[in-house]
């Protein structure tokens, strides 16, 4: 065991699997010879060269692109997207290419392929470096989406994306990144895909997140139980595609009342497609209806005024107010 | 010094003049090879216009002829190894007969099959590619693997003069260049994407003049030659396996329609297109091989109606394959299905069974 930051875990992870895997390489904007601009692969290149760590021409379509294309033949490329903001000019490799190869090819062709990209606001970007586009991809078909909230899962779902035979799009919370530390064991291990994890169990509600927002949840839980003398189920989701639909569903039919949370834009965001899940399989188990706590349906703002955009502490224990009041 | 636009001067490879005589260097190719590209041609040729008549007859979906273009496809085609890889577009039928792809594989794909996109492991040619360009980054990274694994194998990715405007196309010329990848760019310039003119894609004299930007090599054949292809090809072959990505822009015309769904004659001149037959890619290796005394016209006949016989039998073949199911579409999303495809698949009404 050693007490690692999630961003000593990612790079711990991705060395130690390239280490056990010849076909695993990394290819991005500046992570080479920089180590990448959060030096989530620092060092990587110094130890397997330039030839499995590869810094790129700036052209996100091309880095998925290519990706595709080794992967197809056998590699497992792991790229990284700078920034998810970033991700747009990929959409069509990311979209219609990677996530369809296996699709298109009758199952005889696969892609099994990382996308690794930094996500997540409160950190005071330029323009496009904060944006949650996680559900662009749940409206992908063939493509996983998984997200670390700590080191230690960072290094579980990320172990367990590089060996995935599907394309795993991997969202970094970068608040996170050196946000706290915590024991992360030296051994392999792995995280499965398409299961979230009950971070607590609760009786009276459940709060569903993931991600950035899943340390804040608890802190928020943590004081309402103690004021309010409740009990609180917290659901980190680990993967919204595919959902866990068995956990939330459970969960929901215990408590009868749910608050799903996170930074994504509200309209068509994963929480619409939680609570639509809720809807068609926990109807009659609630108590009150499905509160979002979301960002707002508006280009993530300027730094000046996010922390009142994002999902903070008063506007999550708002939603836990107004689903405890029915 | 400014860099003015289109002084460079592309001179254009040719072997055969329309009328079949030769005009440049001529080719050391044995007569086996010269008798084998004309056979392709014919295959490809009546292949090419079975499908449009099974299309008019609702046999088969929509379908994007090459007719006219068989010279760019086969000489490129022909002249590669088992080993190498083909990147396609959805016009490069006669491409993928020549490196493999079977005729009824072929027609399972244009009659909506699952299994139409199935043989790209066991031919190494990729699943024909819709959107445009995307195929050129594949052939990237395909070239990429190839190179770390030193399988000794080249990627050519097929694209039209349109797919030259997409962004892709311009990524994967540049990745190409960077990483000294053994890949071909295989332009057929047929001058018309859907409705828009080879003039209004790009200001360029050349698509191959557009190699320089990317320090990559580049060439313009006649590609309706298909000596001229084949042996430049071979060349452009010989300089990817060495690490040196090759732009090849072949100079042709769509005969044909775009797809079986367009109507060319809304947006270009019949005068234009009487031009262009004469130039058929077809008459003019015929006509070579009838001088060279390699062929005559009872052979042609034959291996027309050979290859018409052999259309018929990919056919036959085709349809009598089982045909896809619904529920099958949840089996190829991903290795495992996740609950929610279990659910979907479980929950398949067929269409009138609740009447």
């Amino acid at each position: 065991m050693t007490k690692m930051t999630m961003i000593e875990a990612i790079n711990f992870t991705l060395r130690k699997e390239m280490e056990r895997d010849n076909r695993v390489i990394c290819l991005g904007e500046d992570i080479g010879k920089n180590g990448g601009v959060f030096r989530a692969t620092d060092g990587l290149q110094a130890l397997f060269g330039e030839k499995r760590v590869v810094d790129t021409p700036i052209a996100e379509s091309a880095i998925v692109g290519t990706a595709v294309g080794m992967a197809a033949r056998g590699l497992r490329p792991v790229a990284e997207i700078q920034f998810l903001g970033f991700i747009y000019e990929a959409m069509d490799q990311m979209a219609a290419q990677a996530s369809r190869i296996r699709f298109r090819s009758a199952g005889t062709l696969t892609a099994p392929m990382v996308v690794r990209s930094p996500f997540g606001g409160g950190v005071r970007t330029p323009e496009l470096h904060s944006d949650s586009l996680e559900g662009l991809f749940l409206h992908s078909p063939g493509m996983k989406v998984v997200m670390p909230s700590s080191p230690y899962d960072a290094k579980g779902l990320l172990a367990a994306s590089i060996r995935d035979n599907d394309p795993v799009l991997f969202l970094e919370p970068m608040k996170l990144y050196r946000a706290f530390k915590e024991e992360v064991p030296e051994e392999d291990y792995l995280l499965e895909i398409g299961k979230a994890n009950v971070l607590k169990e609760g009786e009276d509600l459940t709060v569903i997140t993931y991600g950035p927002t899943v340390p804040l949840v608890k802190t928020v839980v943590e004081q309402f139980e103690k004021q309010e003398g409740l009990s609180i189920e917290i659901i980190d989701l680990r993967t919204i595609a595919p959902l866990d639909e068995d956990t939330i569903i459970a969960s929901v039919q215990k408590t009868g009342r749910a608050v799903i949370v996170h930074e994504a834009v509200k309209t068509g965001g994963p929480g619409a497609e939680i609570s639509a899940l809720i809807n068609e399989k926990a109807l009659f188990h609630l108590s009150a209806p499905i509160i979002r706590v979301t960002g707002f349906d508006t280009p993530y703002p300027v730094p000046s005024v996010e922390d009142d955009w994002l999902p903070n502490a008063a506007r999550i224990s708002q939603g836990i107010h107004e689903v405890l009041s029915h | 010094m400014w860099i003015e636009p289109n002084e460079r001067i592309v001179n254009q490879v040719q072997i055969l003049d329309e009328s079949g005589s030769i005009i440049g260097t001529n080719p050391d190719i044995p007569d086996e090879d010269l008798i084998a590209l004309y056979k392709w041609m014919v295959q490809a040729r009546t292949f090419d216009q079975r499908a449009l008549q099974l299309q008019r007859q609702g046999r088969i979906g929509t379908y994007a002829p090459m007719i006219g273009q068989e010279a760019a496809q086969i000489g490129s085609a022909y002249a590669l190894e088992k080993r190498d890889w083909i990147y396609p577009s959805y016009r490069e039928v006669a491409a993928s007969l020549v490196h493999g792809v079977s005729m009824s594989n072929f027609f399972l794909y244009t009659m909506g099959n699952l299994q139409g996109g199935s043989s790209a492991s066991v031919t190494n040619v990729f699943p024909v590619q819709i959107i445009i360009g995307a195929q050129c980054l594949h052939a990237v990274g395909g070239a990429w693997a190839s190179k770390y694994n030193s399988e000794n194998s080249v990627s050519v990715a097929y694209i039209g003069d349109g797919g030259t405007s997409q962004g892709d196309f311009h990524e994967a010329l540049n990745f190409a260049g960077v990483y000294k990848l053994p890949v071909v760019f295989f332009v057929q310039n047929n001058q018309w994407a859907i409705s828009v003119p080879r003039s209004k894609q790009t200001a360029s004299d050349t698509i191959a003049q557009k190699a320089a930007a990317y320090g990559i090599s580049g060439i313009q054949v006649d590609g309706n030659d298909v000596l001229a292809v084949y042996s430049t090809m071979k060349e452009a072959l010989e300089r990817a396996r060495e690490g040196k990505p090759v732009l090849i822009e072949a100079v042709t015309y769509r005969q044909g329609p775009h797809t079986t769904a367009d109507d060319p004659t809304k947006y270009r001149q019949n005068e234009e297109v009487e031009a262009w037959l004469d130039k058929d890619p077809l008459k003019r290796m015929k006509a070579f091989l009838l001088d060279r005394n390699l062929w005559n016209e009872e052979l042609d006949q034959q291996e027309f109606e050979i290859a018409n016989e052999k259309v018929s039998k990919a056919f036959e073949k085709a349809s009598s394959s089982p045909t896809s199911k619904t529920s099958e579409v949840f089996d190829l999303v991903y290795e495992q299905k996740p609950k929610q495809l279990i659910e979907q698949q479980n929950s398949i009404v067929t269409e009138g069974a609740l009447k």
